[in-house]
């Protein structure tokens, strides 16, 4: 970890416009929230559809998208990542330091008004705002380590991004049954299912499944990325 | 003493040779890389700069290979050609990142000594993004003098300065050499070489063209043949007296362009000659304007002699 990169990485993330979407997206989930609430429709089930549809299954991935490329894919565009790769700083001091960051503002942008908004529609009845505030979290962040690997990979991160949660994640999960164990919104789903009440939230994957997919897939995510940055190549414009 | 040594390094990019079997030493003092635009300068500063892996050869600073070495950084600063610094810092904020990245044992005060070094402490509270092209150059320079590098590379560093910022980092540049630092430039202008670089090394089409000080370069382009064209009163008559002297080889006359084509062998002797023969033949000089003055063709015939 280093400070001055973290440092950096924060005021490039909340100081530009895309500061504006960070406090947008969830701004709309806690207004909905207060709707439902206001109007006394909500209750458990409903707080169950809302966390799981709009909280964990829209907010999370596009601000995992969002905070997981805008951490990197910029300054490799832009060429200011050679401020960073030309100082003796390890490639993985820098990768973990920027997932640090998105880790941080993902906890802000999305578990905390998860939390928020499901304590606002039911309380914490049938634990479900906590569940889903800490599968937001986890999901998130593991969502930022692949996001932040694939803008290094490549310059049209956020297209692939997007092209991963919408197709595989929603399509092709909702139709072909094993690729469910392969998608990060259902590891979060059974995290969710196994912090909240029993049977309050159910889940296609199993538990030890899930919980080790997202560790290897989160760390193995931050040391592929920290190797490909060792290699990235800087041409110039001769 | 830090050298670097380029041994018979290429690289290719696709289908693209960017850089064909160039080698070269750099050592201390001021180098300068000159060339066209699209000779590949900037593919080489980045080679030597660990940025970017050889195809083939080796790039190495006193014998270590730059590529994937991040400490090779303590002793390497890279100036960049593109603009894009981190905005939304002020100009102080930017060096001192810069300092602690290094991991300096004071930051702060490297950070005041290098803006000074580059004159920009009046505006170092100000934000980047309001700065002029040649103010980012300066402060650029500043982040990377902040660990006080042996080797410095700077890709197109006069680039956008006007005349009076030219002359202060040329004079920078100079006292860095002096310092008895590596120092490395490009450029595609040769006066900005010569007036700065004790060493010259040129680049064209990828291949290393020539090497040595400035007057071994400048005679290389200025001994070589030269087409003319000119317009006078009676082209014949004086195609006729010019072909009579050594200092040209060919004559044409251009029924289209209504001009006459000189090839000159021998500059010097030639640019007397001209105005001579036509006053001694009563001739009068309408126009006369060299017709392969453009660098890439100078450049050309130095990749083929």
């Amino acid at each position: 970890m280093n400070a001055t990169v973290a440092a950096i990485t924060w005021r490039a993330m909340v100081g530009r416009r895309r500061a504006v979407l960070l406090l947008a997206l969830p701004l709309v989930l806690l207004v909905l929230a207060a709707g439902l609430r206001l109007t006394g429709v909500a209750d458990a089930a409903v707080s169950r559809g809302v966390l799981g549809a709009l909280a964990l299954g829209t907010l999370v991935p596009l601000l995992g998208l969002i905070v997981g490329t805008g951490v990197i894919a910029p300054e490799i565009d832009d060429g200011s990542i050679v401020y960073l790769l030309s100082k003796p700083v390890s490639r993985s001091t820098i990768v973990v330091t920027k997932l640090a960051v998105a880790a941080a503002c993902i906890a802000l942008f999305a578990a905390l008004p998860t939390l928020l908004a499901g304590l606002l529609m039911a309380g914490n009845d049938r634990g479900l705002a906590v569940a889903y505030g800490v599968g937001s979290l986890v999901g998130g962040v593991a969502y930022c380590a692949v996001f932040l690997l694939l803008g290094v990979l490549s310059r049209h991160a956020v297209v692939i991004g997007l092209l991963y949660a919408l197709l595989w994640e929603t399509l092709i999960g909702g139709y072909v049954p094993g690729a469910r164990t392969l998608s990060v919104q259902q590891w979060a789903v059974s995290l969710t299912s196994a912090v909240a009440d029993d049977g309050a939230v159910t889940a296609d994957v199993r538990l030890g499944v899930a919980v080790t997919l997202l560790v290897v897939v989160t760390v193995g995510a931050t040391i592929y990325a920290s190797q490909r940055l060792r290699s990235l190549t800087l041409a110039g414009e001769d | 003493m830090s050298t670097i040594e380029i041994d018979r390094v290429s690289r290719w990019f696709g289908n693209v040779v960017a850089v064909n079997d160039v080698s070269m030493t750099i050592g201390p003092g001021v180098t300068g890389l000159l060339g066209p635009n699209g000779a590949g300068k900037s593919t080489l500063i980045h080679m030597m700069a660990g940025f970017l892996p050889p195809s083939a050869g080796t790039v190495t600073l006193d014998g270590d290979r730059v590529w994937h070495r991040e400490d090779v950084y303590r002793r390497i600063g890279l100036v960049p050609e593109r603009e894009a610094m981190y905005d939304f810092m002020t100009g102080w904020q930017f060096t001192l990142a810069n300092a602690e990245l290094h991991g300096l044992a004071d930051p702060g005060t490297a950070a005041a000594r290098a803006l000074e070094t580059v004159e920009m402490t009046f505006a170092k509270d100000r934000q980047l993004d309001t700065y002029s092209k040649g103010m980012k150059q300066r402060v650029k320079m500043a982040a990377t003098l902040v660990h006080d590098p042996a080797v410095l590379l700077l890709d197109e560093p006069f680039n956008g300065m006007d005349p009076r910022q030219r002359l202060q980092l040329m004079g920078l540049i100079r006292r860095m050499g002096a310092d008895g630092r590596t120092v490395l430039f490009s450029s595609h202008i040769l006066e900005e070489v010569e007036q700065v670089a004790s060493h010259i090394e040129v680049v064209v089409a990828g291949r290393h063209a020539a090497s040595g000080d400035f007057r071994a370069i400048r005679r290389l382009m200025i001994d070589r043949p030269h087409a003319f064209l000119i317009r006078s009163s009676d082209d014949r008559r004086l195609a006729a007296a010019l072909i009579a002297d050594g200092s040209t080889a060919a004559v044409e006359l251009d029924p289209r362009e209504r001009a006459l084509r000189v090839h000159a062998v021998d500059f010097q002797r030639f640019v007397t000659v001209l105005p001579r023969l036509a006053r001694e033949h009563g001739l009068r000089l309408y126009e006369v304007a060299p017709s392969d003055e453009s660098l890439e063709s100078v450049f050309s015939y130095l990749v083929a002699s």
